[in-house]
């Protein structure tokens, strides 16, 4: 048991002592440490005022950069990693960042308070050597917020430097820590298990603690809500949560994984899963977010419920006393955020069968804002279509209901049926019976009902006629 | 003004009027170097402070028990409004708005009480364990309710000129509707904050996040009893206002006055981003409802237009904001006779501010909506019916308050946009995209700018500055302006170097300060660099003219055979070539005891307004611009996107063009934001349910128009007397975005096959659009099936 938390700062190792392993990194920054570089625009991972950048080292040696949201990061979660903040971006001649330069000279500040987190955005995405073409840069931008400069001269900024800085900084002093690891301090305890087994005696003798994955969600309570947690058991050292497999057809996916880590393995027939995760959140939100904190939010709108809801996929659970169960995604939701999990019992990992060439699988979001924005609603579909027989479907939405769920009328109306426009008026039709969907500030239940109908319209338009345009990124 | 001229050849001085120069604080700002007020270093003993909000949008506040606040860990103040030694008001203008609530609850998030403690977590620990007792009344929440209640906060104001009645009832053709336009929310990225340092005798020094510093320090001063001379505010930068910091900073700074007033310690409040979005103002909403007449070629002979705008609970800058509204309904176009009736509506809801526009975005919708409709009614295209409504060169050329638009540019603007934008090609290709595209449709729209710029209140519109030359030839310059952000302080130390034709380096830019230059206007309304770049101008001229002067003697020789030029002063007569650089001279015209501080002053000249009767010349100049835009939207989901937008923009003879640019394309995006994706959501008892980036969207990186040109007008230098023949730049191009909407409106009524006009409310989220076209559908009787 320790109250330090120890970890590489700007290249430096840190012992920070005295503080709350609950506190937030950005906190622990432009407090105890006086880096004020670092902004607090929002406190919850909106607006990318306060990006900072972990460092590590790949399992190949190479440097891999993530930016996260400094203010969703409790100080727990940074014991062993290595954080790069705008102060410590200078060389060793102490001249400033070839970033910090572009930006500057490229007219990119003008208030200037979003601009260190654009920096550190900035830096990550040089650092991972990616060609400044249009898509990627607003990928990199799309978890930084400017009020001022219409972006223009940042992502003009950001395509001339890509590819140019990547050995401006020095690569991550290696520091890691291996094996459990408790951290205390005042009233909060914050266990960092190495081991299933730890994770599992942790989980029975605590079912109150906080089960942190990545803190995208538990981490708002925290830094926006300003609650103080007792017990805090953070899941992600353990192996067996990060496991992510791809084997006889099926994509394993460890409750630990992040959507990071997980994107690469979004391709080929998975692809408009993948081309969703790109819009689930931003590089900040995904760098921490995992899937396993997405199905233990079970929020009606996580992005992800309703693709595995299409998917079939089944959530593999496992306990101390019972070890491991598997739960299809069918039962596992029972109400708003509720779940089948029991108070001893962690999610390990999801599975499911990707689709097989040939079938049909579209994922659509809508939401206000393209980029980093929470789901109005989510249409993910599944169907086998021969002979122009509807054969198999599974038709799931986010947004429409108190939990994500299958449009089991909707499915009904297809399945067997002829594969026509006709046939797609006449399953869109039975969505008012699937669904009564709220009111809220993210859309009326009229818009909610129009928007899944012609999300099916668009499906089989997709399907039945490849020419059209039938998006307006397509543009 | 004379003395330096204006047009002076450049020397090789670096970084004088007219040129690109980068923001003086770019490279701190991307080093994280840029100090803003939470990141100064903290007084020994600093208390955090933390609100109390009202939880009801309307109801009589009973008591307000703060026992369990008092008693919290590390509290050592509390206050509410019985604490408040002087009036517990902090109105702007009126008289009416309390700094706390004190009997009546008039707004869900309305400050009733704030704590001090030793930390932050603790202050704000402790404001949640206060006690309201509000007895809950009826609340009116929206624009329709007050106008219906007669809930006003001013008599209706009318603009008006010609006999309506009689030119509409005569008119060849008439039509009217209605719409509506939501709020806005300012979202600066850094929230509101203060930090009061109390001194000898009670003074206090107050470091506010502030557009405004006079008004922090008069509204602090009030609630604390004190002259003015007690109280000194001071800022370096702000990390975004938008007009947010205007009012709004001054209530703020006075809870971080109050408290340290009371606990005898410094006290910073530092509003969570949540307090920041429900407690303080924003953009007016407004509704419209006109009727117009016109004639066979579209020519508007009448409009009889209503607009009303929710003030919210309190007047704060209302009338200011709703006279500027009115006095741009007619934007670019004459309009022979025409009523508008602007009302001033009270609603239980946060009551709205300044926002970059003030009024001027909201008024220019209208016509915009009209020309549109009679476009249609007639046949025509909108950009026909606009041609035939522009004002005039020479005759029908006066505004409905009766300035006449002078210097014309509107149809120079237009032109260009259209041509910038290949605007008939377009057009074409986009109605054959549409004609064979079922889902996606395209569109195209066009907006004429005229903006007035000056304070409608004549008397706002002046400045001071001062100037110092050291011994060593360094110079420090200090006014009245903020900076926000814009870029205004490195445009006036640009004007500073020009005078003494030095380089820019050499003039170091100073904080802000009521200590320095008193009794300033906000920096506001687009002004600021035409009001500071005079006072800063004559400032320095003075001191030019002292130490020419100190020359001439000095080199034996007539006063205008002095010149300034590449960091020297020079003899500039034939075959007499001395020289002397500018700090050697500093150091004698020390020697010899001439004076090398200054202070300068600015009054606008030519203004005068008549607020009754809505007539006179408010505006010193107008800006003029253009905008041309091409949208898509899906016609399944209601989504859209800008695919492009070509914008002019008269500057004038641009001070800066660098920063100009920056204006320019920042506005347009906040204007964008404004009327598509920038939703305020107010639940069913007024709560605001959109408080925070997650939920209020303002746009993203890829939410601007891949293809995004900026023109500056080229060859337009101000006539007026502007300081270097530029314009002000900092709200005109917001309005810009008036295109995108008319762009949508095109897409949607494409859908249709333009048989059927669009009403489009702002903002125009995928909600709004994709429910116009479903209405569209159901009317036309058509599906969107491939
Ligand atoms: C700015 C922002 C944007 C976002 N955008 C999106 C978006 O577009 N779409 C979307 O769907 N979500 C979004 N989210 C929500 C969030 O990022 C996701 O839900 C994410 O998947 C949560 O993962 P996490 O690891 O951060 O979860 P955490 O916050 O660590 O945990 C979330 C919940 O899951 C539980 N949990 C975590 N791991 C386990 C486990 N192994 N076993 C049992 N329970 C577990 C936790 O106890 C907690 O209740 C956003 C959040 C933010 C802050
Ligand atoms: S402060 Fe806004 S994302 Fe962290
Ligand atoms: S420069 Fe002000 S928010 Fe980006």
């Amino acid at each position: 048991m320790s109250d330090t938390i120890a970890f590489t700062l700007n290249d430096r190792p840190v012992e920070a002592t005295g503080i709350s392993p609950a506190m937030t990194l950005l906190d622990w920054l432009r407090g105890p440490a006086r880096l004020t570089g670092t902004k607090e625009g929002c406190a919850e991972g909106d607006c990318g005022a306060c990006t900072v950048v972990f460092e590590r080292l790949s399992s190949s040696g190479a440097r891999i950069c993530e930016p996260v949201n400094a203010c969703l990061v409790m100080m727990g979660q940074v014991h062993g990693c290595a954080v790069r903040t705008v102060e410590g971006l200078r060389g060793r001649d102490g001249a400033p960042h070839p970033v910090q330069i572009a930006l500057a000279e490229g007219d990119g500040t003008q208030c200037g308070y979003c601009t260190p987190g654009i920096v550190m955005s900035m830096y990550a995405f040089v650092a991972g050597g990616e060609p400044p073409e249009p898509t990627l840069l607003h990928d990199a931008l799309a978890g930084n917020l400017c009020r001022c400069t219409g972006y223009r001269p940042i992502v003009d900024a950001m395509a001339r430097v890509a590819g140019h800085a990547a050995d401006a900084a020095p690569p991550p002093a290696a520091g890691s820590v291996t094996g459990n690891a408790v951290l205390m301090h005042g009233a909060t305890r914050f266990d960092v298990p190495a081991t299933m087994a730890g994770l599992l005696a942790l989980r029975r003798d605590h079912p109150d603690a906080w089960l942190l994955a990545g803190g995208t969600d538990l981490g708002l309570l925290v830094s926006h809500d300003r609650q103080i947690p007792a017990r805090v058991v953070h899941v992600a050292r353990v192996p067996e949560l990060q496991a992510l497999v791809l084997e006889h057809g099926r994509l394993r996916i460890g409750a630990a994984v992040t959507y990071a880590r997980l994107l690469p393995f979004l391709e080929g027939p998975l692809a408009p899963f993948g081309a969703m995760v790109r819009r689930l959140g931003s590089r900040q939100i995904r760098a921490l977010g995992t899937i396993g904190g997405n199905i233990g939010t079970a929020s009606p709108i996580g992005d992800t419920l309703p693709v595995l809801l299409a998917l079939d996929a089944s959530v593999r659970l496992r306990s101390a006393a019972r070890g491991a169960r598997l739960v299809g995604i069918d039962d596992f939701f029972t109400g708003y955020r509720k779940t089948v999990l029991a108070p001893d019992e962690i999610i390990e990992a999801v599975d499911f069968e990707v689709p097989l060439h040939g079938d049909i699988f579209q994922v659509d979001k809508v939401s206000k804002r393209r980029d980093q924005d929470i789901s109005t609603v989510l249409g993910a579909y599944l169907l086998r279509v021969e002979g122009g027989i509807v054969r198999t479907v599974r038709l799931a939405f986010g947004g429409m209901a108190a939990t994500p769920a299958r449009a089991l009328r909707v499915e009904t109306a297809l399945l067997g049926q002829a594969w026509t426009e006709a046939t797609i008026e006449r399953a869109a039709a039975m969505l008012g019976e699937d669904f009564q969907p709220l009111d809220d500030w993210r859309g009326s239940a009229a818009f909610r009902l129009t928007v899944a109908g012609n999300l099916l319209r668009r499906l089989y338009m997709r399907a039945s006629r490849p020419d059209l345009v039938v998006e307006i990124d397509q543009l | 003004m004379s003395g330096a001229d204006p047009d002076t050849a450049r020397g090789t001085a670096k970084g004088g009027v007219h040129s690109p120069q980068r923001h003086d604080s770019a490279l701190k700002h991307t080093t994280g170097e840029a100090i803003y007020i939470d990141d100064m270093p903290e007084p020994a003993g600093l208390l955090h402070a933390a609100l109390v909000l009202s939880p009801v949008a309307h109801g009589r506040l009973r008591s307000l028990d703060l026992a369990a606040v008092r008693s919290a860990e590390g509290v050592a103040a509390a206050v509410t409004a019985a604490d408040i030694p002087g009036p517990n008001d902090i109105a702007p203008v009126g008289r009416d708005e309390p700094l706390f609530a004190e009997t009546l609850v008039e707004y869900a998030g309305q400050p009733v009480a704030a704590v001090a403690a030793t930390s932050l977590d603790l202050a704000r620990a402790a404001a949640k364990r206060a006690v309201p007792d509000i007895e809950p009344l009826p609340p009116i929440l929206t624009i329709d309710a007050a106008l219906e209640k007669g809930s006003l906060l001013a008599p209706p104001s009318v603009l008006a000129r010609g006999n309506v009645g009689q030119a509409m009832a005569s008119a060849p053709h008439r039509l009217s509707n209605s719409f509506r336009v939501g709020g806005q929310e300012h979202f600066y990225l850094e929230g509101q904050v203060a930090l009061a340092v109390p001194g000898e005798d009670g003074d206090l020094v107050i470091h506010s996040s502030t557009q405004h510093p006079t008004e922090v320090q008069h509204v602090a001063a009030r609630v604390l009893c004190l002259p003015y001379n007690r109280v000194t505010v001071s800022v370096r930068r702000m990390g975004g206002a938008f007009g947010g910091k205007e009012s709004n900073a001054s209530w703020v700074a006075a809870v971080a006055a109050l408290l340290a007033w009371r606990s005898g310690r410094p006290v910073k409040l530092r509003l969570p981003r949540a307090d920041d979005m429900v407690a303080t103002g924003k953009r007016h909403g407004f509704l419209y409802r006109y009727e117009v007449g016109f004639d066979d070629d579209g020519r508007v002979l009448a409009l009889d237009a209503t607009l009303a705008a929710n003030g919210g609970h309190s007047v704060d800058l209302t009338p200011g904001v709703l006279t500027r509204a009115l006095t741009h309904v007619d934007n670019a176009y004459w309009i022979p006779h025409i009523r508008c009736t602007g009302f001033a509506c009270k609603t239980n809801t946060v009551s709205n501010t300044a926002f970059r526009g003030f009024g001027g975005p909201q008024g220019v919708m209208l016509m915009e909506d009209a020309i549109s409709r009679i476009a249609h009614a007639l046949g025509k295209t909108p950009e026909d019916v606009r041609a035939a409504n522009f004002y005039g060169e020479g005759s029908n050329d006066e505004t409905p308050y009766g300035q006449k638009v002078e210097d014309n540019l509107i149809r120079r603007c237009v032109a260009q946009a259209a041509r910038d934008a290949a605007w008939d090609q377009r057009r074409a290709e986009i109605d054959a995209f549409n004609r064979a595209s079922p889902v996606v449709k395209r569109g195209l729209g066009m907006f004429p700018l005229k903006f007035g710029i000056s304070f409608n209140i004549p008397s706002m519109n002046q400045a001071g500055a001062l100037v110092h030359v050291y011994s060593d030839g360094s110079i420090r310059l200090n006014h009245g302006g903020t900076e926000m952000g814009q870029g205004l302080f490195v445009k006036v130390a640009q004007i500073v170097a020009e005078v003494f034709q030095v380089d820019l380096d050499r003039v170091r830019i100073t904080p802000t300060s009521t200590a320095e230059v008193p009794n300033t206007s906000p920096t506001a309304a687009s002004t600021g660099s035409d009001l500071n770049g005079w006072a800063a101008f004559a400032a320095a001229n003075t001191i030019r003219q002292r130490m020419a002067a100190f020359a001439a003697s000095h080199f034996d020789v007539p006063e205008d055979a002095i010149a300034f030029r590449d960091n020297h002063v020079q003899v500039a007569r034939p075959g007499d070539n001395r020289t002397m650089p500018f700090g050697e001279l500093a150091r004698l015209c020390h020697q010899s005891r001439v004076s090398l501080s200054s202070t300068g002053f600015y009054k606008t000249p030519g203004l005068h307004w008549d607020a009754a009767a809505m007539k006179g010349r408010p505006f010193f100049y107008f800006s003029f611009g253009a905008a041309v835009a091409e949208v898509a939207i899906d016609t399944l989901t209601g989504e859209s996107r800008v695919l492009r937008v070509d914008l002019v923009q008269d500057c004038g003879r641009s001070l800066n063009p660098a920063v100009d640019r920056g204006q320019i394309e920042g506005a347009f995006a906040q204007g964008l934001g404004w009327l598509t994706c920038e939703e305020l959501w107010w639940d069913g008892e007024g709560r605001l349910r959109t408080a925070g980036p997650s939920t209020y969207k303002i746009p993203g990186s890829r939410d601007m128009p891949p293809v995004f040109n900026v023109r500056m007008l080229e060859d337009a230098p101000a006539r007026a007397a502007t300081i270097f023949r530029s314009k002000a730049i900092g709200e005109p191009p917001l309005l810009l975005a008036t295109a995108v909407w008319t762009a949508l409106k095109d897409a949607i009524a494409s859908v249709a096959g333009h048989s059927v006009p669009v009403i489009l409310d702002a903002p125009a989220t995928p909600e709004r659009i994709l429910m116009v076209v479903q209405g569209l559908r159901n009317r036309s009787g058509e599906l969107p099936s491939s």
